[in-house]
């Protein structure tokens, strides 16, 4: 399976992968706070991934990591 | 396989940088840039006065802070006396186009060898939003509080197409970080602008449309919106000058 990584402590919450998922998968866990005090963002359904990155893309502090399953 | 992951020019430490605030991803793709061409023991860095200010903190890379609008001015000097070394600066639209207006133009034209990354997020961020000289007519700031009028404030500076007028300019090319398909084209542009400098073919800038959701006062997918459909048609993608194109003209 695909795999997202995120480096949760790092997350400000800003929601900008969450726009950018074209499979609409990510999320900020309303129910979560970072060491930083934001709901940081995570995966919702993890099967549906494609690994394409385009969180990773958009993400201003590098907190996530994508692996592509091959 | 990792398909992506945090680049090794980027120092793994949280920025102070605001939530969703583009800088973030200008830093990052920089850092790309310095791996792809795997010149991160060669590369000195210029950070300028502006939120940007701590930009050496967050690469791996020997950077310098310079004084207000004098990175390129500095960058200059690292580059002269060190020809070996790969200079680049780093720079916001307050630093770049307006204090500093005289040293981006000179060292445009003087063609120094340097590489500039240009930030146009249309406000000054640092000092709390005032108008900058890329400030948009009729956008509200802090010091535009009725929206900047030109016949009073005069009209913004479009960047690229000014220094395009240069014959020591090599490469201008204006980019956005609104999308994940304009940020991989802002990779490519900032990429070339450092091969450039390796290839000895004169000054490089790329300047990058950005955001400040913080004084833009919105939230950080509004402002990417905001700069689409405000900035963009006011200052239109695309390379400015590119003298690799010229010399196939020929
Ligand atoms: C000589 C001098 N004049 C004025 C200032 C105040 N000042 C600090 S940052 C800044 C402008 C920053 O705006 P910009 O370059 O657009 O960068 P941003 O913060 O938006 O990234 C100003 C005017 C200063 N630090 N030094
Ligand atoms: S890699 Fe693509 S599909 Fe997977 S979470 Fe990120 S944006 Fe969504
Ligand atoms: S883009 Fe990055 S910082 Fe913003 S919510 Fe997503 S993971 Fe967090
Ligand atoms: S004030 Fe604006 S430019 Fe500065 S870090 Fe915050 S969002 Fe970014």
């Amino acid at each position: 399976m695909n795999k997202v990584t995120f480096n949760t402590d790092l997350c400000k919450g800003c929601g900008l992968c969450v726009e950018a998922c074209p499979k609409k998968i990510i999320t900020l866990a309303a129910d979560v706070l970072n060491k930083k005090g934001y709901h940081p963002a995570c995966i919702t359904d993890a099967e549906k991934c494609i690994a394409c990155a385009m969180c990773a893309t958009m993400c201003p502090d590098v907190v996530i990591t994508v692996e592509k399953n091959v | 396989m990792v398909v992506f992951k945090k680049p090794q020019s980027l120092s793994p430490v949280p920025t102070h940088y605001c939530p969703g605030c583009t800088h973030g991803i200008v830093h990052r793709l920089v850092a790309e840039a310095i791996d792809a061409l795997g010149i991160e023991g060669q590369t000195i860095g210029v950070a300028p006065v502006g939120c940007s200010v701590f930009a050496y903190n967050y690469f791996e890379c020997d950077m310098i802070q310079a004084a207000h609008g004098r990175a390129p001015a500095v960058a200059t000097g690292v580059k002269r006396t060190n020809p070996d070394k790969i200079v680049f600066t780093y720079q916001g639209d307050g630093d770049l186009a307006a204090i500093g207006t005289a040293e981006t133009v000179h060292a445009t034209t003087r063609g120094e060898n340097i590489t500039i990354i240009f930030i146009n997020n249309a406000i000054y961020g640092m000092t709390g939003g005032q108008m900058a000289p890329t400030t948009l007519p009729g956008q509200v700031t802090t010091t535009s509080p009725y929206g900047r009028n030109p016949m009073i404030q005069g009209n913004p500076i479009r960047v690229c197409e000014m220094l395009s007028t240069l014959d020591g300019l090599a490469f201008a090319q204006r980019v956005a970080v609104d999308t994940p398909a304009h940020v991989n084209q802002a990779k490519k542009a900032i990429q070339k602008a450092f091969q450039n400098q390796i290839d000895k073919k004169g000054l490089s800038i790329v300047e990058v449309l950005s955001t400040c959701p913080t004084n833009w006062g919105m939230s950080p997918t509004e402002a990417l919106k905001w700069l689409r459909e405000n900035m963009m048609p006011y200052y239109p993608l695309g390379v400015y000058k590119d003298i690799d194109a010229k010399e196939e003209n020929k």
